[in-house]
């Protein structure tokens, strides 16, 4: 018995491929997923990857919003199922307002990419539980559009209830509020962030770190113990 | 068929790297004088039938549901007069 994890293809995903593997190199089912089909095939848990999703038109993530199947995956993580969206994944779920704020273009307009040191500050979700509360962990990082924004009273909330989950260390690469790289729901079980955790999954690539393989350890380890 | 036009702004408060690239540019072409310069979307929508009320509603409602992000954009309706 092992979990079943979905990783959503739109038209413009980059790091579709990589999630599937990262999920698979996890130990969990990796099940591949289409923007224009409804159907979540029984998956236990959803990945929205990284990329250009309908080429960022309008804004990042604003038209993937209203494909079908993220019709499903609004009502699904609504009721509880685990959601994870990595940097283009993270502005489809602010998109969708089933994570607050918005994200805006980096604020020295330069494309970003760069490993970059993170510290875990909530361990408590359904993708972190594998982590140590403050770890510090290091993880590729690659956009345009990373400035994490969000209003002042929603900011303190979010600081209030612990969902900042990750921030960003050793200098802030985007001008995201408060060092912000990650956050979750008040429920915790959707997670988004800018750097892409499926990238550091294998020694062999990279600079051989493997800090993001606990995203995807953590929710195999959720899911088959729920 | 007649033109309403949708304006989006980022909202006064939130930072335009991309306008202040603008701006700062423009000297270095010969445009002195500009303080500011703030970026934003223009969307022209050519509708089919009356532009009455329920229409300008609906507009409204996919301004602010899909045309702008209202956590960081405003935006304005008006119809495009003299076609």
């Amino acid at each position: 018995m092992t979990a079943r994890v979905g990783v959503v293809t739109f038209p413009g995903s980059l790091d579709d491929r990589d999630a599937l593997r990262a999920v698979k190199l996890a130990g969990a089912e990796p099940v591949a997923l289409w923007h224009r089909d409804k159907d979540l095939h029984q998956v236990d848990a959803v990945v929205l990857p990284g990329g250009f999703s309908y080429g960022d038109y309008l804004r990042a993530g604003a038209i993937s919003r209203f494909s079908p199947v993220m019709e499903t995956i609004i009502e699904q993580a609504k009721g509880g199922m685990p959601v994870l969206g990595i940097c283009n994944g993270f502005q489809v779920l602010t998109e969708s307002h089933l994570l607050p704020g918005a994200m805006l273009r980096n604020n020295h307009l330069h494309f970003v990419c760069k490993d970059q040191k993170l510290r875990v500050e909530n361990n408590g979700t359904a993708w972190t539980s594998d982590y140590a509360q403050g770890q510090e962990i290091m993880i590729p990082l690659k956009n345009m559009d990373g400035r994490f924004t969000a209003d002042r009273r929603t900011i303190d909330e979010l600081e209030a209830e612990g969902r900042v989950v990750f921030r960003y260390l050793d200098g802030n690469p985007n001008g995201s509020i408060d060092d912000i790289a990650g956050i979750t729901n008040a429920a915790g079980n959707v997670v988004g962030l800018m750097p892409h955790p499926e990238h550091a999954v294998e020694p062999i690539v990279g600079t051989g770190g493997t800090d993001g393989t606990g995203f995807f350890t953590s929710i195999l380890k959720r899911l088959v113990n729920a | 068929m007649a033109r309403v036009v949708v304006d989006v702004m980022l909202k006064p408060e939130i930072l335009d790297p991309q306008g202040q690239a603008v701006q700062r540019a423009l000297p270095r072409l010969g445009f002195e004088g500009i303080a500011d310069v703030r970026q934003g979307k223009r969307f022209e929508l050519e509708v089919e039938g009356p532009v009455d009320d329920a229409a300008l509603a609906r507009i409204h409602q996919a301004a602010e549901t899909f045309l702008a992000n209202t956590v960081i954009e405003d935006f304005t309706v008006r119809v495009e007069e003299g076609q």
